[in-house]
């Protein structure tokens, strides 16, 4: 799976929020994605990651991420 | 009892509990064991459940806490997160004061594993 991908399913989950995706081995499965945005405003850690983790929900389900790393931050850019 | 009774049961009977690749003593996998170092670090009596050896295991177990991924960290019955989080918190110092709040400052860091086990009913 490209990041770009990774990065698009991001971008349309929350709308405005800056994004970054790195592929931390190279092989298109292992990711850690930081997203910075105001939707995480009022909520905690876990609801927050519950967020990430519902937008990428298919791949995470299907096998094609097999480790996501994750790294919220409030407030968009 | 069936397999999402016995994970409940641990989930909410032991302190902290976490159900993790591996074991406490041998680790499979690099992100159960980055939260168990957190959780050791910051003194935590740790209850783990190895979710390998059978794969309704983790299906049960992320259908219960609509959580995808290994491992899961919980509190006092509470999904606290996975690695990241648990990380996240412990250098904070979050984490430290969550578990003096639910367990008190002078508790026990017991590390124990318990295995749950499929029914065949």
């Amino acid at each position: 799976m490209a990041t770009d991908t990774v990065r698009a399913l991001l971008e349309e989950a929350f709308p405005g929020a800056e994004v970054n995706v790195l592929d931390r081995t190279g092989g298109g499965d292992h990711f850690h994605v930081t997203v910075s945005s105001d939707a995480f405003d009022g909520l905690s850690l876990v609801e927050q990651h519950r967020l990430v983790n519902r937008a990428l929900a298919a791949p995470l389900a299907d096998g094609t991420i097999h480790e996501l790393r994750i790294t919220t931050k409030k407030g968009s850019r | 009892m069936t397999l999402r009774d016995q994970i409940k049961q641990v989930i909410d009977d032991e302190p902290v509990a976490i159900f993790m690749k591996g074991t406490p003593e041998r680790p499979a996998c690099g992100n159960s064991l980055r939260a168990l170092q957190a959780l050791w670090q910051a003194g935590a009596p740790i209850t783990a459940v190895d979710i390998l050896p059978d794969p309704q295991i983790r299906q049960e177990l992320s259908a219960l806490t609509d959580w995808p991924t290994i491992p899961q960290v919980f509190v006092k019955g509470e999904l606290l997160g996975g690695a990241d989080i648990t990380e996240e918190l412990f250098a904070s110092g979050d984490l430290g004061r969550k578990l003096d709040d639910a367990l008190g400052a002078e508790r026990e860091q017991v590390v124990k594993t318990v295995a749950v086990a499929t029914t065949t009913a």
